[in-house]
């Protein structure tokens, strides 16, 4: 399992004329945890969009897994095998939490209506195994006795794992997580964190967009540093942390 | 003490036998009473189909009485006078059916990037262009027989058993209503079994995710478009069922039957009842076809006996209860008078 994983190269997008990103070619290797960081507005979520194919992109290629990514079509990146969480949280609000993860796994299955409606036992054999599988995943995040509660009456942490846990029913290759920590206390980013390191055991490879500056640098092997758009860094997190133009990013010109 | 299971099942055999025993005792108080509760069943049917559409997929469709139409016309062609043609009625449903499904495809493609207020107008104008079509596609070559519509449409025939007439069976006399009403049943049995199935199903979950949040279902794998064009094609195959029974029954269709009016008064029923809930659904379904026919036996009679003149029109007050009843609704059970299972469990946690 070693090897790149993910290589993306001259990415650009524009918003009217905000060039939210300029050129960024990044590798990932297989395996391991790779942070992105930046101030705010820097163009971290939008290079998450691009990736997942919610928004066009100006310019660049993707390559995953070996093959060009078909970047127009969001379920075919999900099919590819890399899922994503939100920055501002988006669940089946409606639906109960075991009810999100189980939606996780339609582009892992294949029941269609006649199946539904004929209830086949091909179609009853995948449905238990999707439950099964769903099941399995709240464990695995920790939220198993949350299971039939609806979404949105989840707590914030809670939710957050809710959403790694549907991201996981993919069954991905490359987790993407967007500020998976953002309104967590103490306690609940000291259990994430295991999860994600967790993660990593079990093979995953890890892309982590986070402002919370401890826990990019403890959990990342590689750590890229986005400003204005553009890659200013990548390195492991000690070179990062003492790059001047790093520095200069986050505390502005000057301040070096 | 009995358990849920156990009360369940009794509770369903009584509600069952209660079903068979109807149509003799409506027959009772006139056959008028049957011929209501058919077309309150044609409704339900018609609810339950547009319920996948809005209720499960949150697509907002006011155009939905364009595939009733087309079931209806399918049937009308093919088992009337007018092309001389007489297909069986098992043959004909399942046709306007796929016709149908082909028609919600149609509206379905193009729309499919639109949302709320803008889908809504689209598939409104959808519904008055089928309309339009049947009313004038009566030159140059007569296909629908223009707003004089079609007549003297086969009734169904099962075997020797033909839908028209009387049968007498032991000792029972089945009227036609009588007999349509069995079969309207067993249609209806079969579509809330496919219903239900369809909700918790793979598909049933991503038509509520879809209905959630568009951009998370997206982005965990399902191929949005072609899953909301299953939502389409699915609602218009029930509309198109429900449409070839209504023409078989009723034995003349014209264009005038699928005016607007009919997609908001299936759309009300679905909303009244509580979108995504099929129970909900039925009910709304019976309580928004009932009631007006309930009035407009009552007033009439009510308002000679007591002021000796008619004062007020059934018709007005009708549309007074309807709106009343949408209105309270909308007031008091936002949801439904009986919503979704997931929207229940929330209130009752709420109270606990
Ligand atoms: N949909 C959009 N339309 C217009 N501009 C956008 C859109 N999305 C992002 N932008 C702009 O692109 C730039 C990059 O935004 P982005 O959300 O990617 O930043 P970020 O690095 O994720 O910031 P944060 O740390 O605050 O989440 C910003 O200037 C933002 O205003
Ligand atoms: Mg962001």
């Amino acid at each position: 399992m070693t090897g790149i994983l993910l290589e993306a190269r001259d990415i650009g997008k524009r918003f009217g004329g905000v060039q939210a990103l300029k050129d960024v070619s990044l590798t990932i290797n297989s395996g391991e945890i790779y942070g992105l960081i930046g101030p705010n507005g820097a163009g971290k979520t939008t290079l998450f969009n691009v990736f997942t194919g919610l928004y066009p992109r100006d310019s660049g290629e993707v390559q995953f897994a070996g093959k060009a990514l078909d970047l127009a079509s969001p379920h075919a990146v999900a099919a590819a095998g890399i899922a994503r969480t939100f920055q501002n949280i988006r669940l089946f609000a409606n639906m109960t939490a075991l009810e999100n993860v189980m939606v996780g796994r339609h582009v892992r299955t294949r029941a269609g209506v006649f199946g539904a409606i004929l209830r086949t036992r091909a179609e009853r054999t995948e449905e238990a195994a999707i439950r099964r599988r769903a099941d399995e995943l709240l464990h695995y995040v920790g939220i198993a006795d949350r299971a039939d509660d609806l979404a949105r009456h989840l707590s914030y942490g809670d939710q957050r794992r809710l959403e790694i846990a549907r991201a996981l029913a993919t069954d991905p290759q490359l987790l993407a997580l967007d500020e998976p920590a953002a309104g967590m206390n103490a306690t609940e980013t000291g259990a994430l964190r295991d999860l994600i390191e967790g993660l990593r055991r079990d093979g995953l490879t890890v892309l982590l967009i986070e402002h919370d500056v401890k826990l990019v640098m403890g959990l990342c092997d590689r750590v890229a540093v986005l400003d204005y758009g553009e890659k200013i860094a990548e390195d492991v997190p000690e070179a990062v942390r003492a790059n001047p133009k790093v520095i200069e990013a986050y505390l502005g010109t000057g301040a070096a | 003490m009995m358990n849920m299971a156990m009360r369940e099942k009794l509770g369903l055999a009584l509600i069952a036998v209660a079903l068979v025993a109807l149509p003799f005792v409506l027959a009772s108080a006139g056959t008028a009473w049957v011929r209501i509760t058919n077309f309150a069943v044609l409704f339900v049917l018609l609810s339950l189909g547009l319920n996948i559409v809005v209720g499960f997929a949150g697509l907002l469709d006011l155009g939905y009485v364009a595939f009733y139409a087309v079931g209806a016309y399918v049937y009308a062609l093919l088992a009337s006078p007018h092309f001389g043609l007489h297909l069986p009625f098992w043959v004909i449903l399942p046709l306007g059916a796929a016709v149908a499904c082909l028609a919600g495809v149609i509206l379905g493609a193009p729309t499919l990037r639109l949302r709320g207020d803008y889908l809504a107008i689209v598939t409104l104008g959808f519904g008055e262009i089928v309309r339009i079509f049947m009313n004038n596609l009566s030159a140059p070559v007569n296909l629908t027989n223009g707003p004089k519509g079609i007549s003297r449409i086969d009734s169904f025939q099962i075997g020797p058993v033909n839908f028209a007439g009387s049968d007498t069976f032991a000792g029972l006399v089945f009227s036609g209503p009588i007999k349509y009403y069995y079969l309207l049943m067993l249609v209806l049995l079969a579509v809330i079994v496919v219903n239900r199935r369809l909700q918790d199903s793979r598909i049933g979950r991503a038509w509520v995710a879809i209905r959630e949040d568009e951009i998370a279902a997206k982005a965990s794998g399902i191929n949005t478009r072609n899953i909301k064009l299953l939502a389409f094609a699915m609602g218009a195959s029930f509309g198109g069922i429900a449409g070839g029974m209504f023409a078989a029954i009723q034995g003349f269709v014209s264009p005038e039957s699928f005016v607007l009016n009919e997609s908001i008064m299936v759309l009300a029923m679905v909303v009244l009842g509580g979108m995504g809930n099929i129970w909900g659904v039925i009910a709304g379904a019976m309580l928004l076809s009932f009631v007006p026919e309930l009035l407009r036996y009552t007033v009439e009679p009510a308002q000679r006996a007591l002021f000796g003149k008619l004062l007020v029109d059934p018709e007005v007050l009708r549309m007074l209860v309807f709106g009343a009843a949408l209105v309270l609704t909308m007031r008091f059970r936002p949801a439904g008078l009986w919503p979704e299972t997931r929207h229940r469990r929330e209130m009752n946690e709420n109270r606990a």
